[in-house]
């Protein structure tokens, strides 16, 4: 059932079926609670963003349900499978459908662009060299990567060039979840904005599901689907970005109507 | 799981090539010299994807690669029965297929080698140069401390001075005690055949005063202190924050340099002592075990027979080694690159030149006082 792999780019709208389903989620580190209670679905094909201030817990958030942070209560539910309590083969057998871009890229620094694109590929699939190199430098075309950045280490490339080889990580098994944790902050807008375009082309010849945190207001207006805005420890509001502005909360409330939101939205319907 | 397949049949219509099953990245291997022994008999080729069950960019990378290979021999192609997502998948990846892709590094060929080697060469010869100027940086800057103390990071100072000298202690000492027990064996089990069991305080005063005690001392420091120092300001350079420093007119010599060398200016010399003290102390231990030569007759000769030079030859040398092992591990630190390999990389370079170079001061200086005689 897991091997199940679809990639029919499905609307959220038609077919509401959750690739993720977190229930009554509590995070905590010593004293300092960061999630109680928090429930969030997420829908196949669907692109979502959450967003919510500093230390609002969103990156803990995201390395919860992919794993790197063991929740203190609830239960998270990924493809249909537990990740929290269930077995571990179980855990390992879904960790291929699913691809986690880092902030920084977090390549391997020792390994080439290719090199970090194929290491999925080698350790997951028993591809023969030569087809593990076609496919990875097709990964890092689909990212809008030159074709000679393959040979070049994480270092010599720049801030922006790095979130897209790890994007073309992320992607190298054909995931049916990809996660990003600020794929767009630290892009100039020119940049943020094409990174944006290709999410959106990507989400949609790949059939992706797409959990994005993000920042970037832009962003949102560009490509997602929903939102998720975490405070109070919990996700206070989910919904699609218009009915974010009619939402009475003081956060929410200066988030999306402040000036940046509303230049953003300008853009957003510019397109 | 439905294996996929791939077949092909030529009428007057053209070549028809269908595909079938779950085509994904894991079964590629599979199919791919099936996909490779398609030829084209006519100059029109229809795929029919209408059995193709599942697709992944592996998949259509495949497809997309034949369909390729066929339009380049003048054949026109034609998809059929593929399902809106999968021909939406084909076409991006048609359209992302690199001209020319990237490829891991070929082997290196002969002249790589040798080209290798002239690099090699005249990089060593580089970091020679920019070792001695790193050294004249930290010597200037050591001597404007001198002059304008208050300039001294005192706080840093007192730390690297705990880190490097004081949880030291424990390990040189039990390393001295060690080698003094060693000399005492060995050398008894010799001196014995002849009847010269005495001679065996000489023996340990002599060695462990003027050589074995600062130089394991500074090996072991090397060791110990050399690789946290270019492993912590390496982190800080990956770091960028050498280079914040920079910006806030903060000099990273100053700041991270100064106070450790001179903490292993202040603590490599009071180290060598406590493993000169605690080799003696090993080998007192043993003669008497071993020869019966009582610790107040071992004093006593020791006290008649070596002089303070032996133990002064010894210490005068720490300083040196200080230094050495100081600019030598910071140096190092500065020369990381970008990566975490980096920092791994430098910090081995950084324990075996220390190393290498203690000895070969070692020698210098047991050359240079053999010759004026002390």
């Amino acid at each position: 059932m897991m091997d199940d792999v679809q990639h029919a780019p499905t609307s959220s709208k038609t077919q509401r079926d959750a690739v993720i389903r977190v229930r009554g989620l509590r995070n905590q580190f010593g004293t300092q609670v960061v999630h109680e209670n928090l429930d969030l679905d997420v829908w196949r094909g669907e692109v979502l963003g959450v967003v919510g201030g500093s230390g609002t817990g969103k990156s803990v958030l995201l390395r919860t349900i992919v794993g790197l942070n063991k929740p203190a209560a609830g239960s998270i539910e990924v493809l249909g499978v537990d990740v929290v309590n269930g077995p571990e083969q179980d855990r390992r057998r879904i960790e291929r459908h699913w691809g986690v871009a880092f902030q920084d890229g977090a390549l391997f620094s020792s390994l080439t662009v290719l090199q970090n694109v194929m290491a999925p590929l080698r350790e997951h699939t028993g591809l023969s060299e030569k087809l593990m190199e076609s496919l990875g430098a097709l990964k890092i075309s689909l990212v809008g990567l030159p074709q000679l950045s393959c040979g070049k280490f994480p270092s010599e490339l720049s801030g922006g060039m790095r979130k897209r080889a790890a994007l073309a990580r992320a992607l190298a098994l054909d995931p049916e979840i990809v996660f990003l944790d600020e794929p767009t902050a630290g892009l100039d807008p020119i940049g943020a904005a094409a990174y944006d375009e290709l999410i959106g082309e990507l989400q949609q010849a790949l059939g992706l599901t797409v959990f994005m945190v993000t920042h970037d207001l832009d962003s949102l207006y560009a490509i997602c689907d929903r939102i998720a805005v975490l405070a109070e420890k919990r996700v206070l509001v989910e919904g699609p970005i218009e009915d974010m502005t009619k939402v009475d909360h003081p956060w929410v409330q200066e988030y999306f109507t402040g000036p940046r939101a509303r230049a953003a939205q300008q853009k957003g319907q510019d397109r | 799981m439905t294996q996929p397949a791939i077949s092909s049949e030529h009428d007057p219509d053209g070549t028809h090539v269908r595909i079938s099953g779950e085509l994904l990245t894991q079964s590629l291997q599979t199919v791919e010299a099936d996909f490779a022994a398609i030829q084209p008999s006519a100059d029109r080729v229809v795929f029919d994807l209408s059995k193709v069950e599942a697709l992944d960019t592996g998949g259509a990378w495949l497809i997309a690669n034949l369909g390729r290979r066929f339009t380049t021999n003048g054949a026109e192609i034609e998809i059929q029965g593929a399902k809106p997502a999968h021909a939406t998948l084909i076409d991006t990846v048609t359209h992302n297929i690199p001209d020319k892709p990237g490829k891991l590094e070929e082997p290196l060929s002969f002249m790589d080698w040798v080209a290798n080697v002239g690099r090699g060469t005249f990089g060593a010869w580089k970091d020679t140069l920019s070792i001695l100027e790193f050294l004249g940086l930290t010597l200037h800057r050591l001597f404007r401390t001198f002059i304008m103390p208050w300039r001294l990071r005192k706080a840093a100072l007192v730390t690297h001075m705990e880190e490097t000298g004081v949880k030291a202690l424990p390990i040189v000492a039990l390393m001295g005690f060690l080698i003094g027990v060693v000399l005492a064996f060995q050398g008894a089990t010799q001196l014995k055949q002849f009847g010269a069991e005495i001679f065996v305080v000489e023996l340990i005063s002599i060695s462990v005063l003027r050589e074995l005690g600062i130089l394991l001392t500074a090996i072991i420091v090397a060791g110990r202190s050399g690789s946290a120092f270019t492993a912590s300001i390496g982190s800080m350079k990956v770091q960028e924050e050498i280079d914040a420093m920079r910006t806030l007119g903060l000099d990273p010599i100053e700041v991270l340099v100064i106070p450790r060398v001179l903490a292993l200016l202040i603590m490599l010399p009071i180290l060598g002592f406590v493993a000169d003290i605690a080799g003696l102390f090993g080998g007192a231990l043993m003669s008497w075990i071993d020869l019966g030569v009582s610790p107040g007759m071992f004093l006593t000769r020791l006290k008649e027979n070596t002089d303070v030079w032996q133990l002064a030859v010894g210490l005068i040398k720490a300083p040196f080694f200080a230094l050495v092992i100081g600019v030598i591990s910071c140096w190092q630190a500065m020369q990381v690159k970008g990566s975490a390999q980096s920092v791994g990389q430098r910090t081995t370079a950084s324990v075996v030149q220390s190393i290498f170079m203690v000895i070969a001061i070692d020698a210098l200086f047991s050359i240079f006082f053999s010759e004026i005689g002390i």
